[in-house]
């Protein structure tokens, strides 16, 4: 069973092959085998998982379950969960328990059987979950290998057969960048796309919740369960939601691709990476797509800039966090500093760093040099992208410079950690959807290639990215 | 460049306590991301409207219809400390 995707296990529960507890089983036993050595999860919701398990099977029964509803899932520890500990991978939110699920996850209509609450680092700021407050997740290909991040335990939770799919958030890169180097796909949708309602805020004009999964097909079926105006974020777009599935396997034939040479052949791109891509390209020419090269002349202020843009929404965010209403309190005599013990030891270096650099970007005297300059790139940037999609269908870039580092090589580098992002983030400071498909290997580990494209035209996205999937010589297999 | 005075300033703004260590460190780090930042400063941007949501949305209405708000109790539930049915702090300097 944990050898199928969540399409087909979502298929034979509903045709009651399978029940969904089995299922459940399944994958509990799975994670008791490997969880001590990947350590994806901060929180496991074994009791839970069975127990809702249970009642999809009785609705399964009486003929109501969407596909979706069917398979067990990991969730990112950024999303909300009612009664379930919520701790974004930082300290100061330990044992906290929302009161209400985020919006994203109605569509299981609250009986998603969600397996725990996935590492990250600590309020998704972070490419290996090096950043988390509790523990450092590991790469199933590699277990001396960081799994990316910031979705880092999602990606390993879903390499590792802990489980069929999971749910990341994309800000920079987070569900991208870690399905690349865990060899998954992973999709982050068109900004607005899907509520952010209950998803806790990082930069809120950047957060995309996002599929983390086996396949492209995978990932499509959980876009279809998490799409969705929702009147309590208002980003959210009033876009009608389409069918994600119905033009998935139309192939390659007839496709514009622009392979992006500023994200391409760059410095810092390596050899093996770029390889992939190059061969990616050559087949999806040879399956009767068309490529050519694409520019996007200002992808290098894309890095940053989002360095300005994040970080200020960081310090604006991440400003409720004061002891007061929850979450961790430091006790002191006077509220002031109260304030600043418990925001000191709550959160992490990297948390401080970019609260520090987003304040320093707002305050006065500065804010027309860095925040003010930052958000006309960010005009620059989508007036790039759409240039390029007057060519073009799907742009093709590497998702990651590199593959997998080893764990505690960047560690003390912020701006070499930094870097990762570098392909990833021009798509969410233009709002767009890209999605990482496994393209290959290099040096053994997974290289995986981006697709760009423009506003909601997700379906077509996952068209390509299907397309990609039948030309490499890459298939899903559990790990380690 | 930022001196250390300037990041206590801005820690101060932040409320973030940190230790003269973490400061030192702090210098020494934002000094060089302040500086991998400042590329975008050779880009003409003269004339380029900014943009702060990719989706260029303005003022987004609902009905202002009343519904039942979250129960005081639920609220207070996660709190640090609760007083008379409030949220508690420490005195107000």
């Amino acid at each position: 069973m944990l050898e199928l995707t969540a399409y087909e296990l979502a298929e034979k529960v509903r045709d009651r092959e399978v029940s969904a507890r089995e299922a459940a089983e399944a994958a509990l036993a799975r994670i008791d085998e490997v969880e001590e050595r990947v350590r994806s999860f901060i929180t496991l919701t074994p009791e839970l998982a069975l127990e809702r398990a249970g009642r999809v099977d009785e609705r399964a029964g009486s003929g109501g379950i969407r596909l979706w509803e069917a398979v067990p899932i990991a969730v990112k520890d950024v999303l909300s969960t009612r009664g379930v500990q919520t701790t974004c991978g930082s300290k100061i939110l330990e044992g906290f328990e929302p009161v209400y699920d985020a919006s994203a996850l109605r569509n299981f209509g609250g009986d998603m059987i969600m397996l725990g609450k996935a590492n990250m680092d600590e309020f998704a700021m972070g490419s290996s979950t090096e950043n988390s407050a509790y523990g450092v997740s590991r790469n199933p290909w590699d277990l001396e290998r960081v799994p990316g991040g910031s979705s880092g335990g999602s990606a390993a939770a879903v390499a590792a057969g802990e489980g069929w799919w999971a749910l990341g958030t994309d800000t920079g890169g987070s569900v991208r960048q870690p399905a690349a180097l865990c060899g998954i796909v992973g999709l982050k949708p068109t900004y607005g796309r899907v509520s952010r309602y209950g998803l806790i805020a990082f930069a809120s004009s950047l957060d995309q919740i996002g599929p983390m999964t086996r396949d492209v097909r995978d990932a499509a079926l959980l876009l279809q369960a998490v799409a969705g105006h929702d009147p309590r974020d208002s980003t959210s777009a009033g876009v009608e939601v389409p069918d994600y599935l119905a033009e998935l396997d139309r192939g390659a034939e007839g496709l514009r691709v622009g392979l992006v040479t500023e994200l391409t052949n760059i410095e810092g791109v390596e050899p093996g990476v770029r390889e992939v891509v190059e061969s990616v390209a050559r087949r999806l020419e040879g399956a009767g797509a068309s490529v050519e090269e694409a520019s996007l002349p200002h992808a290098e202020y894309g890095l940053p800039a989002y360095y300005i843009v994040a970080p200020a929404e960081v310090s604006s965010n991440l400003a409720r966090y004061d002891g007061v209403r929850y979450g961790l309190r430091v006790p002191a005599d006077g509220v002031h500093e109260m304030y600043r013990r418990t925001r000191n030891e709550g959160f992490g270096a990297e948390a401080k760093r970019r609260i520090m650099i987003g304040t320093y970007a707002l305050s006065s005297g500065y804010y027309e040099a860095y925040y003010a300059r930052a958000q006309k790139v960010r005009t620059r940037i989508i007036q790039d992208f759409r240039a390029a999609f007057s060519r073009f269908d799907v742009l093709l870039s590497p998702t990651s410079p590199t593959v997998a580092f080893r764990i505690g090589e960047r560690v003390d580098d912020p701006l070499a950690m930094y870097a990762s992002d570098i392909c990833s983030i021009p798509a969410n400071m233009a709002g767009l959807p890209a999605i990482s498909v496994p393209g290959g290997l290099s040096e053994g580990l997974p290289v995986g290639v981006q697709l760009m494209s423009d506003h909601f035209t997700e379906p077509m996205l996952l068209r390509a990215a299907r397309a990609v999937e039948e030309v490499v010589d890459f298939r899903y297999r559990m790990k380690p | 460049m930022i001196s250390e005075e300037q990041v206590r300033h801005v820690a101060d703004l932040a409320r973030l306590g940190l230790t003269d260590e973490e400061v030192s460190k702090m210098r020494d780090q934002l000094g060089v991301i302040l500086e991998s930042i400042e590329k975008i400063s050779e880009l003409d941007l003269e004339g380029v409207p900014p943009t702060a949501n990719p989706l260029n949305l303005t003022n987004v209405l609902r009905p202002d219809t009343p519904r039942e708000p979250l129960p005081r109790e639920e609220a207070l539930r996660v709190a640090p400390e609760v007083m008379d049915n409030m949220f508690a702090v420490p005195r107000i300097d």
